[in-house]
């Protein structure tokens, strides 16, 4: 299936959140996960489904000012 | 002394012993922002939010700041009210606490903030419970504007982001200071720890300072003078230092030596 991943449309092959920052190659620890604009904390992943067009933002906390 | 009993920092519910807030941005080695916490004595530290970089293991840079010291996520990158908000809200579900610096910067030149942005920002977020510090550009109106929409401090910046030019807007900010019933945090381009101590001895409430301690050759030291600097300003902001005058008063008698 397609979705939009920060900012880009990728074919998923995951079918659930926890796979998908797998499959990125990411650490979970530090990520943060949005799907459709809303946040989905760590312990939520592994019973979020991807759907088709889902728009999934992966963040992460980093240095700033 | 009764000025100086018990002296903290009271933001959001949380007293702060220690006025000097750091950044996270520009180190070259993370694992020096905890001796470097340490040896200021910093409180409070700013962290940013981004998208990742597939296939990163980078460690969250959480890991690397003490249990002890309170997050302040900044909304940098956010060039709307709605970005920042959106940020914020991240931020706090998270798990990073309810405090936030809305940084809303639309003018890549020099990084300045843009004020109706923020203004629209600190509303929203302070309804919606967070502890709103808004990074501004020194304006008295602004700064009012700001307390009315429910922020818990105002932080005029000194000079642009990263530039170490110290107090640039220092008549400003001494205006804001003497108006503002919000504690004034001084933010951005102070650079030395003479020009931290120098906003203290005004009356700014702290100050906030990333770039002069990452970017020092010893960021621990650069941090510790910081912290010094802010102590130091701080304590003579409330010993209540004689004004400045024109002419000569001489320290010691004026009689002549051996004269009467």
């Amino acid at each position: 299936m397609k979705i939009r991943l920060n900012g880009r449309t990728i074919e998923c092959r995951s079918s659930r959140l926890t796979g998908l920052v797998r499959e990125m190659g990411l650490a979970p620890s530090s990520v943060v996960a949005e799907v459709n604009l809303e946040v989905v904390t760590q312990e939520k992943w592994e019973s979020t489904w991807i759907k088709d067009g889902d728009e999934i933002e992966l963040l992460s906390f980093v240095g700033g000012g | 002394m009764a000025k100086n009993d018990n002296d903290v920092l009271v933001l959001g519910g949380k007293s702060f012993t220690n006025r000097l807030l750091t950044g996270t941005g520009k180190f070259s080695s993370r694992s020096l922002i905890s001796p470097m916490l340490e040896a200021s004595g910093s409180q409070m530290i700013t962290v940013a939010l981004r998208r990742v970089d597939m296939g990163s293991k980078d460690e969250n840079i959480l890991t690397f700041i003490p249990d002890t010291v309170t997050l302040l996520p900044n909304t940098s990158g956010a060039r709307t009210a709605k970005e920042a908000i959106r940020i914020a809200r991240i931020a706090r579900e998270s798990g990073c606490g309810n405090f936030i610096k809305i940084e809303v910067i639309t003018d890549m030149q020099y990084l300045l903030p843009d004020n109706q942005e923020t203004l629209k920002a600190t509303e929203v977020l302070a309804k919606e419970g967070f502890v709103v510090l808004p990074y501004m550009m020194p304006d008295i109106t602004f700064a009012r504007q700001l307390h009315d929409a429910g922020a818990a401090a105002v932080m005029p910046l000194g000079s642009p982001i990263g530039t170490n030019l110290g107090l640039e807007m220092k008549s400003m900010i001494k205006r804001i200071i003497e108006i503002s019933s919000l504690p004034v945090v001084v933010d951005a381009g102070i650079g030395r720890p003479s020009q931290a101590a120098q906003a203290m001895e005004m009356g700014a409430d702290a100050v906030l300072v990333n770039t002069a301690i990452a970017t020092s050759a010893d960021p621990v030291r650069a941090g510790k003078a910081f912290g010094m600097a802010v102590a130091a300003g701080r304590m003579a902001y409330l010993a209540d230092m004689a004004d400045e005058q024109d002419f000569a008063e001489a320290s010691s008698p004026l009689t002549g030596f051996l004269r009467s």
